[in-house]
């Protein structure tokens, strides 16, 4: 295939990354590039159980411990808690170890060899207990949901075709090329700075302060450059940078802990795998009148972020279709395997998944368009989701639906792969290469869950300095997805001011507000808003007391009144209520929409799948930077194609077998779709520039359209991802029926 | 044992033990913190330099081999070097930096370097830019940002105009 | 990282005399060994051998009825060789097969041969194509069968002072040679079953002769499955040789479950890729 002949982007719509210049040079500053001087440098020790009781951390007394320090539980000055939203987690074991690699001692030395030495001088004394390994085992619970519209017996009973199904995913994992990364450095106050790849600035803040018996001062969090997240870098960096200050504390020197590949998968948060059980009942006329599902989810060893995570998935089960009678009940479930956590789509990817493997399998059954059910049945403005929440506008699901398949000419190649199907299953020679075409479309709630924003409370501000410059601050993190170019887009264009002249400042907590983490596709949108809003006030300060244009008169104005800095608080959009207790209500002020048109190849002799193209249409509310905003959708649907073609975590006894980059495959470039993004805008009207954030919306769409793709290519269904070549040779071993260890193709056997 | 090589055209000789990474040499010894570590084991290609010319992954060459040979590292690209008292800025970027920054081939820009660099080799090569073509020549690197569409059109765009420029 | 020391002869005859004297780990393309020097998998040697300046070690060559691969040949340089490409094509698409450009440039035949990974993607095309592996030390030189150097789990045939000096491979008139590798992904991927196939027949109509079927990532070694061989020598690529032979081998191989993929899965691909290469030989 040749390229179309590229030709760059109009500057004017699509200013240049910010900080682009550095990285393409070399000279960005991630935190491993960082020097201190004098810095020691840290390791973990940690378990190599599932669980068991820690009798003793021995040091071996032939050992020269003076050259080094080293950490237990016991030099923890606060409480030996990880911060978040349960207290469960220690920073270090002290009684009982809960998981694989979980961190019981911390050791730093001056130099590698050193520390090598150390480490291999430490032992850990245990007695084992019994893991508990399978999530429907578990009996202990970090959280449960329940949420009910209409009458489910009702609904069943109206049902002429009820589908069920249970659908299981894996763990996933982030995989941002840089792996988690801290330097620790001991301030004159007594407190810590912690220099860090991270994407929350002040999770780690508030971890410190508390577990450190710090004040605010004494705790300061600086954001290096950061080499992805994706989730990944929301609450694990809390856990590291408390890790490289306990040691800095205990040697007095800044500590460098750098984690290898091979630390950052065996330790780190995945994705919550899933058992999503789900039961759907359409009536004889064609309209979906039930849906009952259960999701359990495995939270691994501690709580972390599971009850959100639940909570979103826990929302998006029923998928972007109205149905009168529902029940979604959800658990999140304690088991010994590393803690998992955020990862871009937070929940809902995995039952989103079931939600469209659910509505493509009734298609097949009822011989309906995969395309023309969900016209039927997608949500427009005025429906009523199942925690009651009336969809009033910014609703585009059908837009996104009709762009992909339009595009896609979703109806046209699936005429010409069913012919094909149809000439396999005759016995003609279809080919030992079966083509196939899916689709799948989702909604994703913009933003926090429920009042999650209310409780956040954000700040963002910008500030006219005294010397006449504009300094946008904020504790929303850049990681690759835009915020420092989009950000100064946004304050040019509120001021009035050529983007040039808009700074913005460092991610150090010394220096910015806390505008909330930088997570749930929220910074666009949420901080956005904020954004606008403090420019907006900044300009009518100046443009009173000056009387003229603001681009005119902010350097005068600087000059004769010094600096005029602008907090903007967030305040709950209008008409948006939840009931955390009930569920009930406005579960996000408003929702994106995505859908995902995939084409795959099949090997019908080795079950290996070529995911050839994908269309994404994905509702953003307004794009700010469109090359950007592709470049979510496009980094966001091949990170879908991994989850649903070859990502898989192998556990043995509780332990990530494949916990290395040669085991735990993600695509390459010969492995990516050629992929086409069409942005839709449906503004959110609770924002002024209407954006509803991006980057979470392929997530849900892209694992569900590759399998609908793999069944209409193979007429077998995968429930369980990754839709492996394993899997998809035993399906259809399965369904031929053959007895042989080796089931050679029908027809050739002739 | 002393080594002896050349890293984006200047001399360096070097006292080292001779299974050094390449890459701890030219992050830690030369300072030249533009070449990333993703896995330390040949998997993600963040570490990708030139070594006369041809890509490797700097983790796994130690430097006793690289006595007498050429490296080539991200920092050897920029039409001019930026310094800590001068950033780098868009003018400063060659041609293929350039179609990286304009088309959006760097998001969080930890795989960059490496990127580059296979681009480069590419580009050198003289091969057709085709959409094929140039993912084989960066299938050794591993991007989780951009799902690689970007950086294949920026390769691309590098590739065009180069055409354009010779043809002048 | 661990820097063991490195040595680095600058002939032959002195790393042969290096090698007589203490145990060294030879030292190729390190795209294998430089992974050791993590710590991670064990301690890694004590001190390596650099061969990179052995220049005796470099070339394709063609010799009367034979091509002579040197020890230190690339996979890029096999994927660029014309003579490579034009007697034993099987050789170029394997090592287009392995890694990418950056393992494709440091990694060497030499280093895949003696580094005895069962998963090693040359491994069975040397088995399907009768190749011979060149062994020298300062005692001297010996060829050793590819069917008989991977004598177990990464063991192989080479005494403690031995290297992998060069590889030859036989011109057969009239033999082809077909190799296919399943990996989890189109590139950087250690395969879950590599699979050459070779035969000799004069005309595409005419029985096949000297079978050969090298097969990776299903034993604990490279192996060549010999009762298939046997089933197909004598043969015509026909439906029913392919259902026959496609049974065969699955029945005879004992493959494992591991991280990359299970017993069953390389049972069954392992037989139907089979399949299809007799198909796609016979034309049917």
């Amino acid at each position: 295939m040749t390229l179309r002949t590229p030709s760059p982007p109009a500057i004017d719509r699509a200013p240049l990354r910010r900080e682009g210049p550095a990285k393409l040079t070399g000279t960005a500053l991630y935190t491993d590039d960082l020097v201190f001087p004098g810095a020691w440098y840290g390791q973990t020790i940690r378990s190599t159980e599932a669980r068991a009781r820690l009798l003793d951390v021995e040091l071996d007394p032939a050992f020269d411990w003076s050259r080094v320090v080293v950490v237990t539980a016991a030099d923890i000055p606060g409480p030996n808690i990880v911060n978040s939203i349960q207290d469960d987690q220690p920073i270090l074991v002290a009684d009982e170890i809960r998981h694989h690699a979980e961190p019981v001692a911390l050791v730093a030395a001056p130099d590698r060899t050193l520390l090598q030495e150390a480490v291999a001088h430490v032992t850990l004394r245990t007695s084992p207990l019994q893991p508990v390994l399978d999530p429907l085992a578990s009996g202990q619970v970090f959280a449960h949901y329940e949420i009910v519209a209409g009458d489910i017996e009702r609904g069943f009973a109206e049902a002429s075709l009820v589908i069920q199904g249970e659908y299981r995913v894996g763990h996933q994992e982030q995989l941002y090329i840089e792996n988690n990364a801290m330097i620790a450095v001991p301030r004159a106050d007594g407190g810590v700075a912690v220099h860090g790849s991270l994407q929350c600035p002040y999770y780690v803040h508030k971890a410190l302060r508390r577990s450190l018996l710090l004040s605010d001062a004494q705790a300061q969090v600086i954001q290096a450059e950061t080499g992805g997240g994706f989730g990944g870098k929301e609450e694990y960096p809390s856990i590291l940078a408390l890790h490289a200050a306990l040691l800095a504390r205990a040697c007095g020197r800044p500590v460098r802990m750098i984690y290898d590949r091979h630390e950052d998968i065996a330790a780190t948060t995945k994705r919550h795998p899933a058992i999503v059980t789900y039961r759907s009942g359409v009536s004889a006329d064609g309209r979906l009148v039930a849906q009952d599902i259960e999701i359990v989810m495995d939270a691994g060893a501690y709580c972390t972020l599971s009850p959100v995570v639940l909570s979103r998935g826990t929302l998006h089960a029923g998928g972007p279709y109205a149905c009168p009678n529902v029940r979604i009940r959800s658990r999140a479930v304690a088991t010994n395997t590393p803690p998992n956590g955020a990862f871009r789509g937070f929940g809902a990817p995995q039952t989103e998944f079931a939600a469209e493997m659910q509505v493509n399998r009734i298609a097949e059954a009822l011989s309906v368009s995969p395309r023309e059910l969900r016209r039927r049945w997608l949500y427009r403005p005025g429906d009523t989701t199942p925690t009651g929440q009336v969809l009033r506008d910014s609703v585009a699901a059908e837009e996104v639906l009709d762009r992909a398949a339009e595009a896609a000419e979703f109806e046209r190649v699936r005429e010409r792969t069913a012919a094909a199907r149809a000439g396999r299953d005759g016995g003609g020679d279809g080919g030992h290469v079966a083509h196939g075409i899916g689709l799948a479309l989702a909604w994703h709630g913009a933003g926090f869950t429920g009042s999650g924003e209310v409780h956040l409370a954000s700040v963002a501000s910008v500030e006219l300095t005294g010397d006449g410059r504009i300094v946008i601050l904020t504790g929303s993190t850049e990681m690759g997805q835009g915020t420092k170019t989009i950000f100064p887009q946004l304050v040019a264009e509120a001021l009035g001011v050529p983007m040039a002249s808009v700074e913005f400042a460092p991610q150090d907590t010394a220096l910015v507000p806390d505008s909330g983490p930088t997570v749930a596709s929220r910074t666009a949108m949420v901080v956005g808003g904020l954004m606008i809003g403090a420019c907006r006030r900044l300009r009518a300060v100046v443009e009173e007391r000056s009387g003229g244009p603001f681009v005119d008169t902010y350097r005068g104005d600087a000059r004769d009144h010094g600096a005029t800095r602008i907090d903007e608080h967030f305040e709950p959009y209008p008409g948006v209520e939840f009931d955390d207790t009930t569920y009930r209500g406005d579960a996000y002020p408003a929702f994106g929409w995505a859908s995902a048109i995939a084409e795959v190849d099949v090997d019908l002799d080795t079950g290996e799948v070529a995911v050839r193209s994908v269309v994404a249409a994905d509702d953003v509310g307004r794009v700010i930077h469109p090359v950007l905003a592709e470049g979510q959708v496009e980094g966001g649907t091949l990170q879908a194609v991994g989850y649903a073609t070859i990502e898989e975590i192998k556990l043995h006894d509780g332990r990530y077998l494949n916990d290395r980059l040669a085991t735990y495959l993600i695509p390459t470039a010969l492995d990516a779709p050629r992929i086409e993004t069409i942005l839709v805008e449906a503004p959110f009207g609770g924002v002024p520039h209407g954006a509803k954030g991006i980057g979470e919306l392929p997530m849900d769409v892209g694992a569900p359209a590759v399998v609908a793709a793999i069944h209409d290519a193979t007429g077998v269904w995968i429930h369980d991802l990754p839709a492996s070549p394993e899997r998809i040779l035993a399906a259809i071993h399965a369904r031929d029926g053959a007895a042989a260890a080796v089931a050679i193709d029908p027809g050739s056997l002739r | 044992m002393t080594v002896r090589f050349t890293v984006n055209d200047d001399p360096v000789e070097l006292n080292v033990p001779g299974m050094r990474r390449l890459l701890d040499v030219l992050r830690e010894d030369l300072g030249l913190i533009g070449t990333k570590e993703g896995c330390g084991e040949g998997e993600c290609g963040a570490c990708t330099v030139l070594l006369d010319g041809a890509v490797v992954d700097s983790c796994l060459v130690p430097v006793g081999q690289v006595d007498g040979h050429a490296v080539r590292t991200v920092e050897g690209l920029a039409r001019r070097r930026p310094s800590a008292e001068r950033p780098a800025m868009p003018d400063d970027l060659n041609v293929l930096q350039m179609a990286f920054l304009e088309t959006g081939g760097a998001q969080c820009g930890i795989c960059t370097p490496g990127m580059l660099m296979a681009g480069e080799a590419f580009l050198a090569s003289g091969r057709p830019a085709t959409d094929h073509a140039i993912r084989e020549a960066i299938a050794g690197n591993l991007c989780r940002c951009t799902g690689y569409t970007k950086i294949i059109e920026a390769i691309a765009l590098a590739a065009a105009r180069r055409d354009a420029g010779a043809t002048q | 990282m661990i820097e063991p020391p490195l040595a680095s002869p600058d002939d032959l005859a002195a790393a042969y005399r290096l090698l007589a004297e203490e145990l060294y780990r030879p030292l190729a393309g390190g795209t294998d060994v430089l992974v050791a020097l993590s710590g991670r998998s064990g301690p890694p040697p004590d001190r390596f051998l650099d061969l990179g300046g052995l220049d005796e070690l470099r070339g394709i060559t063609l010799d009367g009825d034979g091509l002579v691969f040197g020890a230190l040949t690339t996979y890029t340089e096999i994927r660029r060789s014309p003579v490579c490409r034009d007697l034993l094509p099987a050789f170029v698409d394997a090592a287009a097969t392995i890694g990418a450009a950056q393992i494709q440039n440091r990694g060497t035949l030499g280093g895949n041969i003696a580094n005895a990974s069962p998963a090693g993607d040359m491994l069975p095309v040397l088995l399907a194509s009768d190749a011979t592996i060149v062994a020298g030390s300062a005692r001297g030189e010996r060829s050793i069968p590819a069917a008989s150097f991977w004598t177990g789990y990464r063991q192989t045939a080479l005494a403690r002072d031995e290297i992998v000096i060069r590889i030859r491979v036989p011109l057969v008139a009239d033999r082809q040679v077909r190799f296919r590798k399943i990996g989890t992904r189109r590139a950087q991927a250690i395969s879950k079953v590599v699979l050459a196939l070779s035969w000799v027949a004069a005309a595409p109509e005419r029985p096949w002769q000297s079978v050969r079927l090298g097969l990776g990532s299903v034993a604990e070694r490279p192996i060549r499955a010999i009762q298939t061989e046997a089933f197909l020598e004598g043969r015509l690529p026909t439906s029913d040789t392919a259902a026959t032979a496609s049974v065969r081998v699955a029945a005879e191989i004992e493959p494992i479950n591991d991280v990359r993929s299970t017993a069953d899965y390389r049972r069954a691909v392992t037989g139907r890729v089979l399949h299809r290469l007799i198909r796609e030989a016979g034309g049917w």
